[in-house]
């Protein structure tokens, strides 16, 4: 079968001084009809990378093929089937929502009628207003909007939800399921792991320029070995090492971060008795303690060696 | 959704300019009130029918009072009398050409500023009735005649400058400053990912900007007449395409302008760098026959200029399209250039 999408060895050097090796040789198979995310944080070449599938960035090598063509060859047919919502875009604040779809929709030589594609992100209620007055959200659904409206075999959502809302963030999410249950494609960006594992068959953790870990959410987190993760926090000047309870049964690694530490542990069960146990031996005392799922998260600093949201100098486990 | 022609790309990017610029209310203003209100402004201030008069101050005393009385008696001149101090303090302020002090015992002394215009004039109207006065009989005799016929007064010199600032400002602005905007927003790139025709894009641009026009000068041309009495003494087909060719030739500048920059303060340096010039040396509200002959073949060359000076021909001296061909030439030679250029270092992100 086809993919929808085909990298192969795709590298993206961005000339400057020094120059920026923004993708070093991503290897990505995206299959139809799936949803697949690309995780990390920033600057690890996610827009990059989608921005070379949707033939906006030249590869410095490397090839992505997009529905079976080359950009090479078949732009053009490329281009009738694929919706794209980039990363940051301000469409004129001075059309309509309906004007503006109407536009967009004459770009395609088939596609939906402009109400179906407002309908699709539930601003019938806003059609006639000015993007101006619509609130972030609101816009951001627009945005989405115009890459339906050309009935796309194949939806880029550059950040979709990036610095909106709960509610709108669900909204959002809720238009792409909707899309996916038609047997569509999608290929996401985000920052924001839970969003992957709601919305996401397979993702890729990316981290400068390279892919880290690619599977289903569950597989990622199942891999880690270690499925929960306790974290509790034990009062006093007296503190452990670092890895305190790295050790214990049940308990696969350890690490602290500013007080706080974390065990990622198989078997909770066994694992917290152990735990209490150690503590009270060594005569310290528990001023908080935490259990919970691991996500991907989890998945990332085990493959990053650092939180998601953690700067890049130091603070190593 | 069939294609039609309300669904055809074009006609949609046509729509989306035009609703952008009829929505953008001071974008309005600066092209079709502005060139209005300045049109009314310079033509009332420059208006001619009332006399010029001749304003002087003279200084006071039994002899200063006297020649303000003859002057006064022979009409065209204000006469201001004062104290010698208060008429120079007029002066300095502009609000006198000229002050007279006649002394009692050796004759006259006239005071006014060589490089004001109407300084030496007035000094000479004055002389002139002082020595008839003093009984001086003219060896010749003249006649004057004064241009206040159509065509031959600023008025008629302004309308075809004004015409030229609406062509400059809409090429520079209207398609500009609208593509850098459109490349700031990332609108352009959103575009380009769309298969969406770029020829469609830049001849929506460029095509709605001539259409725009065409209300702007209208009104200018009727205006102008109903207020003025302005009329082209050379028709009105050939002003038609002196300014559709100008302001296609100024659409591509705008469009060069637009063709890289990425920030609004890289194209506001240009469009200053390239419309300056031209505001100082197109000859918009004097003639650029005024600057040195070494700048003059400069000055021919910048794009405005011959839209003017064609435009002046045809409506204040009745020229017909043949006698503006250089001009022309400039304009299409201009409009080719900045287009290929143009599109050869288009950038859309
Ligand atoms: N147009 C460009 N010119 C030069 N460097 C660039 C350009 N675009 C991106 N980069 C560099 O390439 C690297 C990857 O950037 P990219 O935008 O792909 O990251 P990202 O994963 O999308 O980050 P974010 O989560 O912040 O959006 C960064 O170091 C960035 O500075
Ligand atoms: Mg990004």
């Amino acid at each position: 079968m086809t993919y929808a999408i085909e990298c192969r060895r795709l590298t993206r050097i961005w000339p400057g001084n020094p120059p920026v090796e923004a993708v070093r040789g991503i290897d990505l198979r995206v299959e139809q009809g799936s949803c697949f995310g690309v995780l990390g944080p920033n600057g690890a070449g996610k827009t990059t990378t989608i921005e070379i599938c949707e033939g906006l960035v030249e590869a410095t090598s490397g090839e992505a093929l997009v529905l079976g063509k080359s950009w090479a060859t078949e732009a053009e047919q490329i281009r009738q089937q694929i919706g794209i919502s980039l990363q940051e875009t301000r469409l004129s604040e001075k059309l309509t929502v309906f004007e503006t779809l109407t536009l967009f929709r004459s770009f395609y030589q088939s596609g939906l009628d402009p109400q179906q594609a407002i309908q699709m992100v539930s601003l019938q209620e806003k059609q006639h207003a000015r993007i101006r007055t619509l609130s972030g959200g609101q816009k951001q659904r627009v945005a989405i909007a115009t890459a339906l409206v050309g009935n796309p075999q194949l939806l880029f959502l550059d950040e979709p939800t990036t610095g909106l809302d709960p509610q709108s963030r669900r909204e959002i999410w809720k238009i792409i399921s909707d899309f996916r249950e038609s047997g569509k494609t999608v290929l996401l960006t985000t920052h924001y792991m839970d969003e992957a594992e709601r919305l996401c068959d397979r993702v890729a953790i990316f981290d400068h320029g390279q892919i880290l870990a690619e599977d289903s959410p569950k597989n990622l987190i199942r891999q880690l070995g270690a499925e929960h993760v306790v974290m509790f926090e034990v009062e006093g000047q007296d503190q452990p090492p670092e890895d305190f309870g790295a050790g214990l049964p049940g308990v696969i690694s350890a690490r602290s971060e500013s007080g706080t530490r974390s065990l990622s542990v198989s078997e909770i069960h066994v694992a917290v008795p152990a735990l209490l146990t150690a503590i009270s031996e060594r005569n310290l005392k528990l001023s908080s303690l935490l259990t919970r799922q691991a996500t991907l998260e989890d998945v990332f600093v085990h493959h990053a060696g650092r939180a998601l949201d953690a700067e890049e100098a130091g603070e190593n486990p | 959704m069939r294609p039609s022609f309300q669904t055809h790309p074009f006609v949609q990017l046509f729509l989306a300019r035009f609703r952008e610029f009829v929505r953008t209310p001071e974008a309005v203003f600066w092209s079709y009130v502005f060139p209005l209100v300045m049109m009314v402004a310079l033509g009332l201030a420059f208006r001619s029918g009332d006399e010029p008069e001749v304003s002087i101050a003279v200084v006071a005393g039994a002899a200063g009072d006297q020649l303000a009385a003859v002057l006064e008696k022979q009409g065209g001149f204000q006469v201001m009398r004062a104290e010698a101090e208060s008429c120079r303090t007029a002066m300095r302020s502009g609000k006198v050409d000229v002050v007279v002090q006649l002394h009692e015992t050796d004759g006259t002394t006239f005071h006014f500023d060589e490089t004001r215009p109407g300084g030496r004039a007035a000094r000479n109207a004055v002389n002139d009735v002082l020595q008839r006065e003093a009984g001086r009989q003219d060896p010749l005799s003249t006649t004057d005649v004064t241009a206040t016929e159509p065509g031959g007064r600023y008025i008629d010199f302004l309308v075809p400058g004004l015409i030229g600032v609406g062509l400059m400002g809409g090429g520079v602005w209207g398609v500009g400053y609208a593509i850098v905007d459109m490349r700031i927003r990332r609108v352009l790139r959103r575009m380009l990912g769309t298969p969406m025709k770029k020829h469609h894009f830049i001849g929506a641009m460029m095509g709605s900007r001539l259409v725009f026009m065409i209300p702007e000068i209208i009104v200018i041309l009727i205006l102008s007449r109903l207020l003025f009495g302005v009329v082209s003494h050379g028709g009105y087909a050939a002003v038609g395409v002196i300014v559709s060719l100008g302001a296609l030739e100024l659409a591509c500048i705008g469009l060069v302008i637009a063709s890289r920059a990425k920030t609004i303060e890289s194209a506001a340096g240009l469009m200053n760098l390239i419309m300056v010039p031209m505001w100082v040396g197109s000859g918009i509200f004097f003639s650029a026959e005024r600057f040195p002959d070494l700048a003059q073949p400069l000055i021919r060359l910048l794009p405005l200029t011959p839209v003017i000076s064609a435009l002046r021909m045809v409506m204040q001296e009745a020229a017909g399209l043949t006698d503006v061909l250089p001009q022309l030439l400039v304009m299409g030679t201009w409009t080719v250039v900045a287009f290929v250029s143009a599109i050869r270092i288009f950038r859309w992100d």
